[in-house]
């Protein structure tokens, strides 16, 4: 893997919110394999816009904290109008997803021509989160699988390779972190080929203590209803 | 300008329901000129409220609410529902705009910087302190 030349037409972009800690290591970790990265630093308190340029990405700077959809929407547009980038990958800051991961799901959008890779944490039993976790990631599933007509065995996941077509079609307007609903909702509706790669997620110490608490999920709720 | 109560009372429900059917299609010089003669109307029955307590007490028994200003309450709390709901909307309006202002501003100065130009030491120019 370590011997494959870097993918050039690929970008990473990883919404950036406080993970100074981790970013730089994210960052170069992702760069031996992706050539390009974006972060879009959504006006972090911490040195994080420092860390992630000092690892060599790009960084694009909110000037006021909007949210991680909108910072998505953000390193998306800027990858569409700044670059000619075939794909993108949106990946997250904390290190919980794998380049490989990211890396077999942009070349199997390229050899199965699919417009939208969706990574899942479901479709293997590689990834162990804990029950309570389980039961809201699932309800969430089948929340959108209800409110998108698409099949999803993993709604939340924030890994996901789409090509230029597809992310040309995406407006998010859920700044928040309902998101990740309306990124399925929005891609859903574009009819483009799409198809699930099983991922494996990284739960470190780390990633646990910044990621999703369990009471945010009544808010992804409320703002997924409540356009 | 007394007679007729009921009418006057099933109108401004009208109104109510006019108004918050109106909120969904956005905002707009029709949006404002309902909700001003909205405001005008409950300027009109808070005075009538004051002046005639009798009255509006008359009104509520009709309605089977036991006094006037049990009826202001229900009235005045349909009322703040409708306002809630407006600011709401105007809010996420609001938030769009900004989000929209924001991400424009980011992605000039990222791809400004991309082609060779550097801004200052410490970040964009302006007044800073």
């Amino acid at each position: 893997m370590t011997l494959s030349p870097p993918v050039e037409d690929a970008w990473l972009v990883i919404p950036l919110f406080n993970e100074a800690t981790v970013i730089e290591e994210v960052v170069r970790a992702a760069r031996r394999t992706f050539a390009h990265v974006v972060c879009v630093d959504d006006a972090s308190t911490d040195r994080s816009a420092g860390r992630a340029a000092a690892a060599g990405a790009v960084v694009v700077s909110h000037p006021f904290n909007l949210g991680q959809g909108a910072a998505l929407q953000t390193g998306m547009a800027y990858v569409l109008a700044a670059t000619d980038a075939a794909y993108l990958v949106t990946f997250d800051a904390d290190g919980q997803h794998r380049v490989e991961d990211a890396a077999e799901m942009v070349a199997r959008a390229r050899d199965e021509d699919l417009a939208i890779v969706f990574g899942s944490r479901f479709l293997d039993d590689r990834t162990r989160p804990g029950l309570l976790k389980k039961i809201v990631l699932k309800g969430a599933v089948w929340l959108t699988n209800q409110q998108t007509g698409l099949r999803l065995t993993d709604a939340h996941n924030g890994l996901r390779v789409l090509r230029r077509d597809a992310a040309s079609a995406l407006d998010l307007r859920q700044n928040r972190m309902a998101h990740a609903t309306e990124i399925v909702l929005q891609l859903g509706r574009t009819r483009l080929p799409w198809a699930e790669h099983p991922v494996h997620i990284v739960y470190t110490d780390y990633s646990r203590a910044k990621g999703q608490s369990l009471i945010n999920s009544v808010n992804i709720l409320v703002d997924t209803f409540l356009k | 300008m007394l007679d007729q109560p009921l009418i006057k009372i099933l109108l401004l429900v009208a109104i109510v329901v006019v108004t918050l059917m109106l909120n969904r299609s956005g905002a707009g010089a029709r949006h404002q000129a309902v909700r001003r003669l909205m405001l005008v109307a409950f300027v009109l029955l808070a005075a009538m409220a004051v002046l005639f307590p009798a009255l509006l007490t008359q009104v509520a028994r009709f309605l089977g609410v036991g006094r006037g200003a049990d009826l202001l309450l229900y009235g005045l709390t349909v009322f703040f529902l409708g306002f809630v709901a407006s600011s709401y909307r105007r809010m996420r309006q609001m938030e769009q705009q900004v989000t929209t202002l924001a991400r424009e501003l980011a992605l000039r100065a990222a791809i400004h910087d991309s082609r060779g130009h550097t801004r200052h030491e410490d970040g964009p120019t302006g007044p800073q302190t």
